[in-house]
Order: C-alpha cells, then sequence, then structure tokens
C-alpha cells in the first residue's frame, strides 16, 4: 500500500520551513534597518556597493530596455495597423513601460544580475567566516556588509527602473517612426496626452522602490542564512532569484490593484 | 577628502537616473505645460454623463480648457453632479452650457462648453444651468427603430415581392 505519510510530512515540514523563513527574514529586514546609522555615516560603503549592484547592471538595463521597447514598437504596430491607428504607438509603449514593463523587468534583471551575485558573495563570505571575524573585532556584520547592500539596492533600483523605461521609449522611438514613419509629432503628442506624470510615472518609481527594498531583502538574508557549504551558497543564490521573482510578481499585482483603485 | 573613482561612478549613475526621470516628465509624460495652470472650479448637472469619468477633458471648440475634477451622484435630483476644473487663463459667460460629447464614433467622452452671450462671468462655484446630456447609442437606435416601424410602409421596388398591389 502506498504511504501516503511521507508526503504529507513532507508537505508539512516545507510550510512550516516557509513560515519560519518568512518569521526570521522579517526579523532580518527589521535588524538591517536598525543596524543602518553606519551607512549613513560612511556613506561611501554605500556608494561602493551602488557601484556594483547598479553601475555594473546598467548595460543589462540599458540594453534590454531597448529592445523591450522595439518589440512593444513591432508588435504593437503590427496589431493597430489593422485599426488604423498606428499614431497611438507612443502611448502604447510608453504607458506599458512606465506602468509595468519597466520597473517589473528592470526588477528582475537587477535580482538575477544583483541580486544572486550579492547572495553568493555574503554567502561565501559566512563560509569562509569573514562574518564570525568581523564579530571577534566588534566590527557588526550587519551594519558593515548588509546593510550598505541593502541601502544601495534602494537606490539603484528606482534609478535603474526609469532608465529602462526611457531606453524602452527611445526603442519603440525607433521601430515606430525612423522604421516605420508613424507621425512624429503624433507619436509624442499622443504619449503626452495619454501619460500623466503623477499617477502613471510616479506610480512606477513607487513600485520600483518597493521591489528594490525586496530583492535586496531577499538576497541578503539569503546570503546570511545559506549553509556554510559550497552546496549551501549555490542554494541559496538559486532561491534568491526564485524568491525574487514570485515575490516581484505577486508584489507588482497587489500594487497595481492598489493603484488602479486609488485611480478611479 | 580624497577622491575616488567610485565617486564618480555614483554620481555619473544618480544623474543618468535623474536625467531620466526628466525626460519620463517632460517628454513622455507632458509635465509642466498643463498641470502648472491655475484652475477655478465651477458645477454642472446632467441626466446622463455616459462614459466620462474623472479627468476626463473639457473641451471648447476643440480645445482643451480644464479637466474634470470630480462626478457624484444627486440622490435628491437623481442627477449626476460634475465639478469642472476650469483654466483660470479662460473666462466664460454665465450663460454658457455643458454638454457631453464623444469624439468620434467610440472614443473617449468628453464635456463641451458653448460660451453664451451673457456680460456677466462664470466664477468659482458657479453652476452651469444650460446642460445636454449624453446620446445613448442604444436610445437612439431603437428611436430610428420605432419611428421606422410606424411609418407607412415604402412602396416597394419589386413587383414580385409586392402584396398590397391591386
Amino acid at each position: 500500500m502506498l504511504d501516503v505519510r511521507r508526503p504529507l510530512a513532507r508537505l508539512g515540514h516545507n510550510f512550516i520551513e516557509g513560515l519560519w523563513r518568512a518569521g526570521s527574514m522579517a526579523r532580518f529586514f527589521g535588524l538591517v534597518i536598525a543596524s543602518s546609522a553606519t551607512s549613513f555615516v560612511r556613506f561611501r560603503l554605500v556608494m561602493r556597493e551602488v557601484y556594483f549592484t547598479g553601475v555594473l547592471s546598467l548595460i543589462i538595463i540599458i540594453v534590454s530596455g531597448l529592445f523591450v521597447g522595439m518589440v512593444l514598437g513591432l508588435q504593437g504596430y503590427e496589431t493597430l495597423q489593422r485599426y488604423g491607428a498606428t499614431e497611438s504607438i507612443g502611448v502604447l509603449v510608453a504607458l506599458s513601460l512606465v506602468r509595468e514593463l519597466g520597473p517589473v523587468v528592470a526588477a528582475l534583471l537587477f535580482a538575477s544580475r544583483a541580486g544572486s551575485a550579492i547572495t553568493a558573495e555574503i554567502g561565501l563570505m559566512k563560509t569562509t567566516e569573514q562574518l564570525t571575524a568581523m564579530d571577534m573585532m566588534a566590527v557588526s556584520p550587519m551594519a558593515r556588509v548588509i546593510a550598505p547592500r541593502f541601502w544601495a539596492g534602494i537606490i539603484s533600483m528606482p534609478i535603474l527602473s526609469l532608465l529602462f523605461s526611457a531606453m524602452g521609449v527611445f526603442g519603440g522611438y525607433v521601430v515606430g517612426v525612423v522604421l516605420f514613419g508613424v507621425d512624429n509629432g503624433a507619436f509624442w503628442s499622443q504619449m503626452q496626452a495619454a501619460v500623466e506624470f503623477r499617477y502613471d510615472v510616479l506610480n512606477g518609481l513607487l513600485k520600483a522602490f518597493v521591489f528594490g527594498i525586496a530583492v535586496t531583502v531577499i538576497a541578503t538574508f539569503e546570503g546570511y542564512d545559506a549553509p556554510p557549504t559550497a552546496e549551501g551558497v549555490s542554494g541559496a543564490t538559486t532561491r534568491t532569484v526564485v524568491t525574487s521573482a514570485l515575490t516581484i510578481l505577486a508584489l507588482d499585482f497587489v500594487l497595481t490593484a492598489f493603484m488602479l483603485r486609488a485611480d478611479t | 577628502m580624497e577622491r575616488t573613482t567610485i565617486d564618480l561612478w555614483f554620481g555619473a549613475f544618480v544623474t543618468a537616473g535623474f536625467v531620466a526621470l526628466l525626460v519620463l516628465a517632460l517628454k513622455v509624460g507632458n509635465l509642466g505645460s498643463e498641470r502648472a495652470a491655475q484652475t477655478y472650479r465651477v458645477e454642472a448637472r446632467f441626466d446622463n454623463i455616459g462614459g466620462l469619468k474623472v479627468r476626463g477633458p473639457v473641451r471648447s471648440a476643440g480645445v482643451l480648457v480644464g479637466r474634470v475634477a470630480d462626478i457624484r451622484f444627486d440622490n435628491d435630483r437623481f442627477q449626476a453632479q460634475v465639478t469642472l476644473a476650469l483654466d483660470s487663463r479662460y473666462t466664460w459667460p454665465k450663460d454658457t452650457s455643458a454638454s457631453i460629447l464623444t469624439s468620434g464614433l467610440l472614443g473617449e467622452t468628453y464635456v463641451g462648453l458653448e460660451a453664451g452671450g451673457d456680460d456677466k462671468k462664470l466664477v468659482a462655484g458657479d453652476r452651469i444651468q444650460i446642460t445636454q446630456s449624453a446620446v445613448v447609442l442604444e436610445k437612439l437606435i431603437s428611436q430610428l427603430l420605432f419611428s421606422k416601424a410606424s411609418e407607412p410602409p415604402a412602396p416597394a421596388p419589386a413587383p414580385a415581392s409586392a402584396p398590397s398591389r391591386k
């Protein structure tokens, strides 16, 4: 007879394990905020991390933004052409980028480009007992290692999202106006009539900000919590990307629901 | 204070973000040209506002002169009470009329203003007295059908399908 107890037990174990991790992540988040003072007193620590997480992600963000905008332009033109509304291509590209794709895709890229690196770095520091060594020297690893990376993520993420959206709009312009010959004036004027700074651009920025918090908390926590083995670090890196992606998409749904509610 | 390359990169990164925000605000979002304008609010009651939305446009002679600031249902009169935020650069006579219009057959719904001939001007808090409701397409079609049905039948062109011919 099939033993159903074992899968059930594993399910229950996974569930309790998940709750446990959620709880420790919340405590970790509080601890990071509490030990953030050093990050602002020695702001250069944060700047150094902004360089590694933000500046080095620029290339992938700019190139992906450009391509996403160009693909939106191609696909949008293909459909709008049937209704003779090709001038609306600017509206389509700008609204979808500024409201959704900019923050979400930039956050996904940020999680896989910078989040995984943060986890691997912290995990390896733990494995090689650098964090313990710091503790021995009365240097708090929370304040010296974790908090600067957290704040760097919060600074980088909105900037990357803005750059992604701007590049995407440029990509849409290249495909729509330069390639397909949509009227330049109509392209921009329709876009300007449809995009509201407060409701679209600032809401997108708010999303990017929230995603920045989520990704960096997950990345630093996974690194800090990783089992101090090679296997443990690799597992933690994978978990960072998977958890971040799911969290970003779920948070995006919640935030969008709130923002649309506030709109009407 | 000694300077490092990291400082330069940080500065460049933040500047790039700021430029992107400016581009999105000015080139994409058209901030400033319209938003900075001062407005004054007037009210209007309509029997039916159709698909009018808050922040929808108010136009006169096709030019954008304001936005719909608020839409409420007046439970005493069973009418829609619409608050319009009009650009203070433009003033209107007191007997200006407002109507709910649609741009094109399926386009967005907007409020159209048509100036009257009064000497007194519309000021903040006033109510536009003369209003015209939205045209409900279904009602229009059913009216057309009913009026067609009540007409005497037109003489049929083809002799084969004319039963009333003597």
